[in-house]
């Protein structure tokens, strides 16, 4: 299988504070990469960096075989990113919104596109409302519609359904298998919720202060941990390091 | 650069701004009011003094000028605090969009958010006062880029601000015409000024358009060399701004501003 984003050793300081501390990692065309940690692990800044908004202290970045500092246009053209901390512009309609991004991103037949997402998201009776009226539910299968409006190649998630209730989780978990099985895309999922990683991941990165302490499979790393489950082992990780500092 | 992604952007605050009755309001509202406000002390003065006799419109002239270059400013500052409020701003910079593209549309933008406030505005200064801002002539067009393109400066530079700085640097945003205001020499002759004030006032494109400006009106002559002196001026603040942005794109990059903006 092919490595649609290929991390190698990225490092990034701020000042003297290492928020990310040499980590490499691969993500296969397909498959479902977890990225696990407590907070200020450095989830956020790895997301940061493959996305352009923060640039590496040292170490290369590769999506799709690209070199991201040489080609941040060309990636950006084939990546997206979905986080309950970013949001789109309340006041338009969320027709107005896609075929905003849909412009953003050179869609080709921006209609049908919208029309495609609308009918797997289930936002068609949404689409003249106002983005900022809509529900938390609403809003997060909206963001992902953006999210998707460019066919990414890579998707990055920064805990897609935080606050949402479980049938709309649910919805979002099965659309995404789905849309992978069915696009053979990327996807880089940052989740406080073990039941969704486990459930979504083929394999998951455990970080704790800006290092990558453990991965692999969910399974194997609760038989290599002794636990029950991957709360348990995130539980134990998280905490064992700093009994020990 | 891509025409479509530009016209994307500009779209983004089109629906913005059309979808919202109280932001055309706005728009218009306030450019009317001060040349509203500013015919009448305008009237007064050139009754009252001997420096405006019988250039009644020399005041509310300026007065259209320097709305046109606030809101220009502000416009163009408006669409970039906008993203901020939104938390759209993640959303804009992880898009394939080049910097010259989002500059560019930014532009454009700030160009039509101005002229919704100055068309009405200068369309009242005729039935109101019997005067009309195209005496200035030709020129007019010159003074109005000139103007246009130091407005969209200011925006660029307060802009690379909040890019380094994050919405912390907010309050500079709005702050930066009023300092800038008694340096331009709008509505009194630079020789008012101090003397230390002038020598800051000739760094600045805004005296030699409001001079122009007033010595069209007054004297009737046209000083070709005003117009170039704020062309030359805008061209090194223009250029500085620019290379401004770029430097704190960079730098925000480093110091992770671009993730954490909005919060």
């Amino acid at each position: 299988m092919k490595n649609l984003i290929e991390v190698q050793n990225i490092k990034k300081n701020y000042g003297n504070k290492e928020a990310v501390k040499g980590i490499s990692f691969n993500v296969e065309e397909d498959e479902i990469l977890g990225l696990l940690g407590p907070n200020g692990s450095g989830k956020t800044t790895t997301i940061g960096m493959l996305l352009g908004l923060l640039k590496p202290t040292s170490g290369q970045i590769f999506i799709n075989n690209l070199k991201l500092e040489e080609n941040r246009i060309q990636i950006l053209e084939m990546i997206n990113f979905i986080s309950p901390y970013i949001e789109l512009p309340k006041k338009l309609t969320v027709k107005q919104n896609l075929y905003v991004y849909s412009k953003l991103y050179k869609v080709r037949n921006i209609k049908e596109r919208i029309e495609y997402l609308s009918e797997k998201l289930r936002i068609g009776e949404l689409l003249n409302s106002i983005t900022g009226e809509l529900s938390s539910g609403q809003k997060n299968r909206v963001s992902l519609a953006k999210a998707l409006v460019n066919e990414p190649k890579v998707l990055l998630l920064d805990e897609p359904t935080a606050s949402l209730d479980p049938e709309v989780g649910d919805f979002v978990r099965t659309f995404l298998e789905d849309y992978k099985k069915e696009k053979k895309i990327s996807i880089l999922l940052a989740s406080h919720n073990m039941n969704e990683v486990t459930r979504l991941c083929k394999s998951v990165l455990m970080m704790k202060n800006g290092e990558i302490i453990d991965k692999g499979k969910p399974k194997d790393l609760i038989t290599k941990h002794g636990r029950t489950n991957l709360e348990e082992v995130f539980l134990k990780l998280s905490r064992s390091k700093s009994e020990y500092n | 650069m891509s025409i479509t992604r530009i016209y994307g952007l500009f779209l983004r605050h089109f629906y913005l701004i059309t979808r919202s009755f109280p932001r055309i309001l706005d728009l218009v509202y306030w450019p009317s009011i001060q040349i509203t406000l500013w015919g009448f002390i305008s009237n007064f003065f050139a009754t009252h003094t001997t420096y405006y006799n019988n250039a009644v419109g020399v005041i509310l002239t300026c007065a259209i000028l320097y709305d046109f270059l606030f809101r220009t400013s502000i416009g163009f500052n408006m669409l970039f605090l906008e993203e901020i409020w939104s938390r759209n701003f993640t959303n804009l910079f992880i898009a394939p969009m080049r910097i010259g593209e989002i500059l560019t549309s930014l532009v454009i933008t700030a160009l039509i958010r101005s002229l919704i406030g100055l068309v009405p505005a200068i369309l009242l200064t005729s039935p109101l006062f019997g005067i009309s801002i195209l005496d200035l002539g030709i020129f007019l067009f010159f003074l109005f880029l000139s103007l246009y393109i130091f407005g969209i400066t200011l925006g660029i530079l307060v802009s690379s601000g909040l890019l380094r700085f994050g919405p912390s640097f907010e309050n500079i945003a709005w702050s930066t015409m009023f300092l800038l205001a008694p340096f331009g020499c709008i509505y009194y002759p630079i020789e008012t000024l101090p003397e230390i004030f002038q020598k800051i006032a000739y760094i600045l494109p805004l005296v030699y358009i409001f001079e122009e400006a007033r010595n069209i009106l007054i004297n009737q002559t046209v000083n070709i060399q005003n117009v170039y002196y704020a062309f030359m001026w805008n061209a090194f603040y223009f250029s500085l701004s620019i290379v401004l942005f770029y430097y704190s794109f960079n730098a925000a990059k480093n110091k992770g501003t671009l993730i954490n903006m909005g919060e």
